[in-house]
């Protein structure tokens, strides 16, 4: 019979209760899942966030968080925030050609009306 | 001779702010909400050490995506930043999508004024005006005076 520890509990050298909140979402067989998180937000930080959820949004919360956290580690000096800048370049950009290219259509249709 | 005031890190976590304290210089003490989010979401210590992996150039904008990030997760606990990115990533589609359907009708406008243009033209060969049928009757005249009969077919096997 294993310990049956989740991947926090285990990292964290401690036993693993019943009622442990992290365990639903840091499964043992994913012990990176859990060390990124605890790299960037520390699991007590984790915890209480979690308990402030109710708890069917805490899966949710969980997935955000490991995602926010592989972004800081990827890039430590912008982290996901480096994405949302580029995403807003690329919008702008793209209104930019859009708008282009609906004039050239209002001149396009102008010439065939009026040639 | 008076010290210096604690920075925002060391008033909330109530201890001696050191000259060389890491978070001086990007949470002044003017400004105690900054500090504090970031603490909640991250956590000080957890904050130093990314602090202290970065070389000092880039420590300024490093503390402000956490400040961002803190923000964001506090506004949404559950999706704190990514639902930011999500809303984003949807609006590129959507403006490419657009984008598409314009660049698509622009080649319609312009294959209808070629075809357009094409008619016309041919119309133009086909159906004879004043001006031009008296040029086709000079041609036919000076055409007829150069054409002799043709010389008759001589019969002769492809074989040989």
């Amino acid at each position: 019979m294993g310990s049956g520890r989740c991947a926090a509990c285990r990292y964290l050298r401690r036993k693993c209760t019943d009622d442990c909140i992290l365990s639903p979402y840091f499964p043992s067989n994913n012990p990176q899942r859990f060390v990124s998180v605890h790299r960037i937000y520390g699991a007590s930080n984790v915890s209480k966030l979690l308990q402030r959820l109710p708890t069917h949004l805490r899966a949710e919360a969980a997935d955000s968080l490991y995602y926010e956290a592989q972004c800081r580690l990827e890039d430590r000096v912008y982290g996901c925030v480096g994405l949302i800048f580029l995403l807003q370049q690329q919008i702008h950009a793209a209104e930019s050609q859009l708008i282009k290219t609906q004039a050239e259509i209002a001149v396009m249709k102008s010439q065939v009306q009026h040639p | 001779m008076g010290g210096s005031s604690p920075c925002a890190s060391c008033k909330l976590l109530r201890r001696r702010c050191a000259k060389d304290c890491i978070f001086a210089p990007y949470f002044p003490s003017d400004d105690p909400h900054k500090f504090a989010i970031v603490h909640k979401v991250f956590g000080a210590s957890n904050v130093s050490k990314m602090l202290q992996e970065l070389p000092i150039q880039q420590r300024g904008d490093a503390v402000s995506s956490l400040v961002y990030e803190a923000n964001a997760r506090v506004r949404d606990p559950v999706y704190g930043c990514v639902g930011a990115i999500s809303y984003l990533e949807n609006q590129v589609s959507q403006l490419q999508m657009q984008l598409a359907v314009a660049q698509t009708e622009i080649l319609c406008i312009q294959m209808q004024q070629e075809s357009t243009q094409i008619l016309q033209d041919h119309k133009l060969f086909l159906l004879p005006t004043n001006n031009n049928l008296d040029t086709i009757s000079q041609y036919l005249n000076s055409a007829s005076s150069v054409i002799q009969d043709p010389p008759p077919l001589k019969r002769e096997s492809l074989w040989t």
